[in-house]
């Protein structure tokens, strides 16, 4: 290639690099492409051989299904954990970073014991929790869901907020200060305001962490909260006629996170690229 | 009174009072708890609460299921974390110079990552199924004839499976972190189109590398950590079989504890995990440079 003129070479090299972007894209949406029309496909169109490619026509029956079994509400179960848990970690996060960040609270340490508990694994933790939410009259409640999803987002949130809060100037703060502002009004109308981009893309992550759980979800629930990744795993099993269910229940509780990452998408390249640095 | 003559000394306590006692209560607390019971022989027919001694710990050191799925969880991390490192920054590579669309193809793939993990278990288990999957038949197509491979079965395939759904899912996390740790370093210094392979390789080990490691650190501790933890694709894909092939130390803790219901010695396993862990993830972080 070296023969050909700089421009010639710089066009092959784009469309090379064309090619193998779209070849991955091929490769890494397939999967989503497959579970979405599966959705849509009639039984004997998911049970052919060989398989088919895509469905002959959009049906909604596998999803109404769902919602006349009830087993759609899963959903809303999920919605409800995820939204409550990600409102209050982000409130106590937030305070507490901002405690941390402005006023050393605690020093290093209390900063490093608050992240270590990020890198508890959840089995390890579900498992002593579980005893003591049989104890407490908690298991399969709302409360004792939303309660252990916030305190597991925490330690993220409290991290990502410091880092955050640090980068804002503390002279707006102090200016703020000597206008007679009191202390929880400079967080309300100083910090948060400046920390915004930060705290959507906090809350996004925070969010899906919760709505994505399955494992905390599967002991602690059993039929009255039951979320949704817990409802999918009900239709596994000998069976294979349930294929229909794990498809449209898995589009129903994609879609919300889809939608969620798609609206924050220009604070989140910038959540996750800060946070990496930041650590 | 003190508060209203230090305000700011109550103050910052107030502010990281609710936090801490979340923490407490949901981490410490519980530990603790275990702790005590792990001491003891509680099974879900025996509430026996005397204690017990070391019998539940020295056990831990006879079970060689826990050692497999130590060593299970070893070999899944060891396989898919170098893939989705490599494959990742490849693909940061690929898209750090501007191209028309990149927006959309960056976008479209960090999809796999958003999805939840029992969900993208329960697509793979769709895609391997041995007849009415897709990747049998695309095989066919090149074998020539057709392949029954019984993906979530077949022993010699279950790992397989297992990584290529993990990777699938997580290595467009590594891209884009990577990508946006590219995106920092001069462009002059990434610049791998006007200069030779050799050149390449030399500006990317003394001068690229050095620029991204903290970041390519933390998202190599990161995906660590949560692949130790992995859970809820093997469960969707082979529920930790054929037997105990594929079983975990996250799944055979769950399976101690709420299939065989021994409480006492799941405690333990808990423990252990949670010392094993802390020991590995201090140990990285002093040999990655991570602590200040």
């Amino acid at each position: 290639m070296s023969g050909l003129p700089f421009h010639r070479r710089h066009d092959v090299r784009l469309a090379l690099r064309y090619v193998v972007a779209v070849a991955l894209v091929l490769v890494f949406v397939f999967p989503i492409y497959w579970l979405f029309t599966m959705s849509f496909k009639t039984p004997d169109e998911i049970f052919a051989f060989p398989p088919v490619w895509y469905p002959r026509a959009i049906q909604f029956n596998n999803y109404r299904v769902l919602f006349k079994d009830g087993d759609a509400a899963t959903v809303g179960n999920s919605l409800i954990l995820a939204t409550v848990s990600t409102f209050f970690a982000m409130i106590f996060g937030t305070v507490a970073a901002y405690s941390l960040a402005r006023f050393k609270t605690g020093g290093e340490n209390l900063a490093v014991w608050i992240i270590s508990q990020r890198m508890m694994p959840p089995v390890a933790i579900v498992f002593p929790v579980f005893l003591f939410y049989v104890w407490l009259g908690w298991v399969d409640t709302y409360v004792g869901l939303i309660i252990l999803y916030t305190a597991f987002s925490l330690p993220y949130v409290i991290w990502m907020m410091r880092g955050y809060i640090e980068d804002i100037p503390l002279e707006l703060e102090e200016s703020a200060l000597v206008d007679g502002c009191t202390r929880w009004a400079v967080l309300w109308k100083v910090v948060l305001p400046m920390a915004r981009s930060g705290l959507f893309a906090t809350a996004v992550f925070t969010f899906v962490f919760a709505w994505n759980d399955f494992l905390f979800a599967l002991v602690l629930t059993r039929t009255e909260v039951t979320t949704y990744t817990v409802q999918v795993t009900h239709y596994f099993g000998g069976q294979s006629n349930f294929w229909a269910k794990i498809a449209a229940m898995s589009v129903l509780g994609t879609i919300p996170v889809f939608v969620a990452v798609a609206t924050m998408q220009r604070y989140l390249v910038r959540g996750i690229s800060m946070g990496a640095v930041k650590g | 009174m003190t508060a209203t003559a230090h305000p700011d000394r109550n103050f910052k306590y107030w502010l990281v009072s609710p936090a801490i006692f979340l923490l407490l209560l949901i981490g410490l607390f519980p530990l603790a708890f275990s702790l005590v019971v792990s001491f003891m022989r509680i099974t879900m027919l025996e509430t026996d609460t005397s204690f017990a001694g070391l019998v539940n710990f020295t056990q831990l050191f006879k079970d060689s299921r826990l050692w497999g799925s130590l060593f299970h969880t070893a070999l899944i991390i060891a396989i898919a974390l170098p893939v989705e490192l490599v494959l990742g920054l490849a693909m940061a590579y690929l898209f750090l110079d501007k191209m028309p669309g990149r927006q959309l193809f960056v976008s479209l793939l960090v999809l796999p990552t958003i999805i939840s993990p029992i969900v993208a278990g329960a697509t793979w288990r769709l895609l391997f199924d041995n007849r009415y999957g897709p990747i049998n038949q695309i095989l066919g197509w090149f074998a020539g004839h057709p392949v029954p491979a019984l993906w979530t079965v077949n022993p010699n395939l279950v790992y397989p499976a297992i990584v290529f759904c993990e990777i699938w899912q997580w290595t467009p996390f590594m891209f884009l972190i990577l990508l946006a740790a590219l995106s920092n370093v001069d462009r002059s210094l990434t610049e791998a189109a006007e200069i030779d392979g050799a050149r390449f390789w030399r500006s990317f080990r003394f001068i690229v590398l050095p620029a991204i490691w903290p970041v390519m650190a933390i998202a190599i501790l990161i995906r660590g950590l949560d692949l130790f933890r992995i859970f809820d694709i093997i469960w969707a894909l082979t529920e930790g079989g054929p037997g105990t092939m594929t079983e975990t130390i996250s799944i055979y803790t769950f399976v101690q504890g709420f299939r065989q219901f021994e409480t006492s010695y799941t405690a333990a396993i808990a423990f252990l995990v949670i010392v094993l862990l802390t020991v590995i993830v201090t140990w990285a972080i002093r040999r990655m440079g991570l602590a200040k």
